[in-house]
């Protein structure tokens, strides 16, 4: 299974991985848009991004979100229907929509993100379980 | 593909802030389609959903229509917000005409994709009207814009095999199949008169056609007897934005709290996800709500084997995607999978059932003195697939076998069927004689109404006794609560428009367990709140569940913890949102109230709607029998004792039931006054001309119906 690994010791907060994220995906440097978000909490930085759980695959409504090979969790756009059950569902509050968009979006461990953190504050792991 | 009788070509209209602007009218007696433009004036009075149908209803028949005049209507429609999918319960179909069961218009309602899919194919609403003897299965592709008139020989009867193959016929390929619903009842809705019609769903996940009901007031019975015999839309293309409303970001924010709501909070309230609304039984037995033996008690010790924990681990499958619309994540429509028939034409068959819902369990079981769950699943199959209004079945056989025990009819008077108590292979035996047509089954598919008729004239039945149980009102059967200690809920089923269904005021739960509305004023005022609030879902193409069946965690703190504030304004905000209007809540109340108001005046054009059709038969407001009276002694004597100042001790058991009969009577006919009164009726139960017009309805055409009556 792969999975994105932030390590918070050496994370500054740049957000340079949102940037990244955003851009790639949807054109545009947007945090809003973004599959990580740095969440600042006293100069203390962590990073919310979707740790493969899961757990929405079996409550989506459109039956729309799968586990794909590497064990990472994707939405199958075609099949989304924009209910937004997956965002409110998701323990780890890490599915995102936005309203530009007709679809949620989640964190697929591309490593974008990776390569562009200055500070290699973030990994794709690849483990063998899933 | 089936040979096509007529095809007609449409432009299907782009939907604007939840409406198409557009409605569909076909005819069968002469395969025509017209289009009609939905109105401001409609949009304004009537909102949609139900408004619309009682609408188009009211143009197509007269005072003399019966229900199976070829001028009588089925018409259906999904409302304004029906379809949008960040909400739950978004997908509800209201359906109506003049039912066979009541001579009134019935409105009832089904989730499933039709209504979804048809107001996407760009119809607000749809209108079948006339006869044909050339049986039609009829097709609307709302992407390629098609109607087709279709033959439809060589189908099966059944809805689990008919929506099936339906379904498979109809979709471009095996993942189409989610882009297909179809409309159908079964092969007993030909010979009863309480028939119902399936909506489907495919399921992708179980690979199957599921179901949910338009259930009450025969609606399946008019559609075979039109000569349609299944509805099909098929439309592809659903997303967040298809109803195009004003204001998505609203929707996207309050559907996204109404979901982290439920994964929250469900687990610790009521449990919708893992066992729908049967959550409630044991609830309802320890109260003593439980329909028990044809409502004679309110519970049973062997309420335990038909406990949602026994439906859970024994028969339900857990932890998928159970909604039947997109976006609910409430999520109760449960299966049973892979059930094996035991009785019947599919016996060996493995199915999936839909359900057990909560009427399903008490009708079905408690009602009728079966406290088998296996049991109840077979009867819950076939009532669906032979396209039976489980309600009305489950409620007329407990008339039945209380006939039965009380000595009013014979085994042999009912062709030899052992309709005792408990018996659930006579039960479905009789389910199967409805099916072929033969024996008991066409007989028992009359509904109460005529039975107690029927059972008098011809089997010396004591029709005093059969009035007195009988559970029907307006010929409509009652749904399955034991309601005799609750006022409110005597109201809120005998004072509705269309009969004693507790979609319109289901106020058992806060009266008796929540005893939220203690006085007989909070009782009234609940009485006139409810109807008009729960009335608006019908308008909007919403499910009530997701109202109340769940709670925000502070919703205790709030000043009206019944009304569920914060839902409420959820509602407002989403209609705002979608339509992009301003109403409040005091708005949304006037909005139903209209429909609400207009409905009353329909049943009085149709020859009901007065205060004589407003009474409930005494087994609804207390006890009946001595047995009944001895089954909660100490409760009645302390009545006696609190409420009328008499000495129970003195007095005969026989003396103590009319007392207490006497007594109950007089409460329900003050609280009929006063409920009339809250509502804006003249003491006979007529809207009066003053009110309607304070609500915006005075109408020349409703105005002309009450005038002889004022």
């Amino acid at each position: 299974m792969k999975i994105l690994v932030h390590k918070q010791e050496l994370c500054t907060g740049c957000r340079a991985c949102e940037v990244a994220c955003s851009t790639a995906y949807f054109k545009t440097p947007d945090r809003n848009k973004s599959a990580i978000r740095i969440i600042n909490n006293d100069n203390s930085f962590h990073a919310r991004k979707c740790t493969q759980c899961g757990e929405c695959i079996d409550m989506c409504t459109a039956h729309a979100i799968y586990r794909d090979k590497n064990g990472v969790v994707r939405i199958d756009k075609k099949l989304c229907v924009g209910c937004l059950g997956c965002v409110g569902y998701c323990s780890e509050l890490v599915m995102f929509y936005d309203d530009d968009l007709t679809e949620p979006f989640k964190c697929i461990a591309c490593n974008i993100c990776v390569k562009a953190c200055p500070e290699n504050a973030l990994e794709v792991l690849v483990s063998k379980a899933g | 593909m089936r040979q096509i009788l007529k095809e007609y070509t449409y432009t299907p209209a782009t939907i604007q802030r939840g409406y198409s602007g557009k409605s569909l009218y076909l005819n069968v007696s002469d395969l025509r389609m017209e289009e009609k433009v939905v109105t401001e004036f409609m949009k304004e009075k009537f909102i949609g959903g139900k408004g619309f149908d009682l609408w188009y209803l009211w143009q197509a028949v007269t005072p003399e229509t019966r229900w199976d005049s070829p001028e009588n209507e089925i018409v259906m429609s999904v409302g304004p917000l029906g379809g949008i999918t960040q909400y739950s319960g978004t997908g509800k179909t209201l359906v109506c005409a003049i039912s066979p069961m009541t001579g009134i218009p019935i409105d009832s309602n089904a989730g499933g994709y039709f209504g979804p899919l048809l107001k996407f194919s760009g119809w607000d609403a749809l209108e079948l009207q006339g006869k044909t003897e050339k049986e039609l299965v009829i097709f609307i592709d709302g992407n390629k814009g098609l109607i087709q008139f279709c033959d439809a020989e060589g189908l099966p009867e059944d809805s689990h095999l008919l929506a099936e193959e339906l379904t498979r016929n109809y979709a471009e390929s095996e993942e189409d199949q989610v882009n297909v619903s179809v409309v159908s009842s079964g092969s007993a809705a030909r010979n009863i008169l309480y028939g119902m019609l399936n909506f489907s769903f495919y399921d992708p996940r179980r690979k199957v056609v599921r179901f949910k009901q338009a259930a009450r007031g025969g609606l399946g019975t008019i559609m075979l007897d039109k000569g349609i015999k299944a509805l099909v839309v098929r439309y592809k293309g659903i997303k967040g934005n298809t109803n195009n409303p004003a204001d998505v970001a609203t929707l996207n924010r309050i559907g996204v709290k109404y979901h982290k709501e439920m994964h929250d909070l469900d687990e610790k309230q009521n449990g919708m996800r893992k066992i729908g609304t049967a959550n409630t039984i044991l609830v309802m037995n320890q109260y003593d709500l439980l329909p028990t033996r044809n409502f004679q008690t309110g519970g049973d010790p062997a309420a335990v084997n038909i406990s949602p924990k026994v439906f859970i681990e024994q028969y339900l499958t857990q932890g998928i995607h159970d909604g039947c619309w997109y976006g609910c994540t409430m999520s109760c429509a449960k299966t049973a999978d892979h059930f094996r028939l035991l009785t019947g034409p599919y016996a060996g068959a493995c199915v999936t059932v839909d359900g057990p819902e909560y009427e399903c369990v008490a009708g079905l079981g408690s009602n009728l003195g079966i406290f088998d769950p296996r049991a109840i699943l077979e009867e819950n199959f076939y009532c669906d697939t032979y396209g039976v209004d489980l309600i009305s079945f489950a409620t007329t056989v407990a008339f039945i076998m209380e006939c039965y025990q009380r000595g009013q009819i014979s085994r042999e008077q009912m062709g030899g069927l052992d309709l005792a108590f408990g018996n659930s292979d006579a039960v479905l035996e009789l389910l199967h004689q409805m099916a072929r047509g033969e024996g008991f089954g066409p007989i028992a598919g009359l509904g109460i109404r005529r039975l107690k008729k029927l059972f008098a004239e011809q089997f010396g039945s004591d029709p005093a006794l059969l009035q007195d149980i009988g559970m029907e009102n307006k010929g409509l059967e009652y749904s399955e609560y034991c309601h005799k200690e609750s006022l409110a809920q005597q109201g809120g089923f005998a004072l509705t428009n269309k009969g004693p269904q507790h979609d319109e005021a289901w106020l058992i739960f806060m009266d008796m367990v929540n005893n939220q509305i203690p006085t007989f004023e909070d009782k009234a005022y609940a009485l006139y709140y409810y109807p008009m609030f729960r009335t608006w879902f019908g308008l909007c193409g919403l499910c009530k569940l997701p109202w109340n069946d769940i709670v925000p965690a502070d919703n205790y703190k709030t000043e009206t913890p019944a009304k569920v504030p914060e839902h409420v304004q959820n509602y407002v905000d989403i209609f705002n949102a979608v339509t992009g209007k301003s109403i409040d809540k005091e708005e949304l109340i006037l909005q139903s109230e209209r429909v609400y108001q207009f409905q009353r005046v329909f049943n009085i054009r149709m020859g009901k709607g007065l205060r004589e059709h407003d009474y409930a038969p005494y087994r609804s407001l207390g006890p009946v029998s001595r047995e009944e009276y001895l089954s909660r002694q100490e409760l009645y004597d302390r009545q006696l004792r609190e409420k009328q100042g008499l000495d129970p001790a003195s007095m005969s058991l026989d003396e103590k039931i009319a007392t207490t009969r006497a007594y109950r009577e007089q409460q329900f006919e003050l609280l009929m006054d006063a409920v009339y009164k809250r509502r804006g009726w003249t003491e006979n139960g007529v809207p009066k001309p003053e009110h309607l017009r304070e609500i915006g309805m005075d109408l020349p055409m409703l105005l002309e119906v009450i005038e002889p009556h004022l």
